[in-house]
């Protein structure tokens, strides 16, 4: 057996949607000859696009964390609640376990998953070589907690159903949450446009 | 490649190519550079796929047709079912987030499992349905956007919130939305795309 050899190597890529090998021509339409999904060696513009969207999602973090996410109006005044003022709440309140689940899903998910997009595609830009597993590592659980993020639009949604009390209290919705709702969503094509693959073509060119 | 030989793989993430090794019943193979998945052998994964698929979409139809909570304060009742509540979202002026909403708790779980029967129910009977490649393809598009288990969290955190500020009547669709996230992790956990394949591939 010689040293690790990937697949594009051999003008062979791995179907995402199946599972099979199949052998990549010059055609540039090249599809799955069993489930027919597009086959890419390396998905296509992987840096740059992930690039994009970072970049796209961290300017809109900065609305969706100061812009209020809901507005609640009732007997005692009215009332504007940022992303960070709900957890605090909830911490003062006494729910200081839920307080730590939307702090982990609102706030440190979303800053831990601009950070560690940035680390992976600048690594990859640099041809950095160290830590390639820790690093795939490091993609996976991007792409497996991404998704918390969008913890904070569900609650709103379902409080501004609820809470309309006419003249008690009523909850409006904040510009900040569209932003939030952006920021998730741009974080998550970001993540699915990087190509793990990347960080280890370094590796294989030195060894053949 | 020689005949005798397991055939070749290469793995998603680090793109290896590697010999798949051949699994014993319940058994996972791991790229051996990255770790990563690269096949599991569980037996009638289409057929548990199937079953928890169909028990899911039941749950779907009721988790949707009534209200998830109520919450009464001094004479006024107030609920909302989840369509109710992206509806809500709508009205306020904020037509792109009842969009996503609409999008990660009903579109995508909805089209996610529709596809999935329509696969593999035909699949299960020995049968391939027509335009089979269109609809897989539909179904990985899809897949990552179906956010159930995050709404159901998201239901938590809102009682807890609005247990301060009035009585919280939980309803069916409560419940419902709680066995549906456990059927859908299920039914995705069952589902082996190359199990699917195999079978689709031998009805032609």
């Amino acid at each position: 057996m010689k040293g690790p050899a990937s697949a594009a190597r051999w003008h062979l890529a791995t179907c995402h949607g199946c599972g099979l090998l199949s052998r990549t021509g010059a055609g540039q339409a090249a599809r799955c000859p069993r489930c027919g999904t597009p086959l890419h060696a390396r998905k296509p513009d992987s840096i740059a696009r992930t690039w994009a969207f970072i970049v796209a999602a961290a300017i809109l973090y900065v609305p969706a964390n100061l812009l209020p996410i809901m507005e609640t109006s009732s007997l005692f005044g009215a009332q504007q609640d940022t992303i960070m003022s709900g957890v605090v709440y909830l911490w003062v309140s006494g729910s200081w376990h839920l307080a730590l689940v939307v702090f982990v899903a609102s706030i440190l998910v979303p800053m831990a998953k601009l950070i560690a997009l940035v680390i992976l595609a600048l690594s990859v830009q640099s041809r950095a070589r160290w830590q390639p597993l820790q690093r795939t590592r490091l993609y996976r659980l991007v792409e497996l907690v991404g998704r918390w993020s969008m913890l904070d639009i569900y609650v709103v949604t379902l409080l501004v159903a609820l809470v309309q009390l006419e003249a008690l209290a009523t909850i409006r919705p904040g510009s900040g949450a569209l932003a939030f709702g952006a920021v998730v969503v741009l974080t998550m094509f970001a993540a699915m446009s990087f190509d793990p693959r990347l960080i280890w073509d370094v590796l294989e060119r030195d060894d053949g | 490649m020689g005949v005798t030989e397991s055939p070749l793989v290469a793995c998603h993430d680090c793109d290896l190519l590697q010999r798949e090794p051949m699994l014993p019943e319940g058994g996972v193979a791991r790229c051996r550079r990255c770790g990563a998945i690269l096949s599991r052998n569980h037996p009638r994964s289409s057929e548990r796929a199937l079953a928890f698929g169909l028990g899911a979409l039941l749950l779907f139809l009721i988790a949707n047709l009534f209200p998830i909570v109520g919450l009464s304060l001094g004479g006024d009742f107030v609920q909302t079912s989840l369509l109710g509540a992206a509806r809500a979202m709508y009205r306020h002026d904020m037509r792109l987030v009842a969009a996503l909403v609409l999008a990660t708790t009903f579109v995508a779980p909805l089209a996610q499992l529709l596809a999935l029967l329509y696969l593999l129910l035909p699949a299960c009977l020995g049968r391939r349905p027509p335009r089979a490649r269109l609809v897989f393809r539909g179904l990985t598009l899809v897949q990552p956007w179906g956010m159930l288990e995050v709404f159901v969290l998201g239901i938590l955190v809102s009682l807890v919130k609005l247990a301060h500020l009035a009585s919280v009547v939980p309803g069916v669709a409560l419940w419902s939305f709680g066995g549906l996230m456990l059927l859908m992790a299920a039914t995705s956990a069952s589902f082996d795309a190359r199990d699917l394949w195999t079978r689709l591939e031998a009805a032609r």
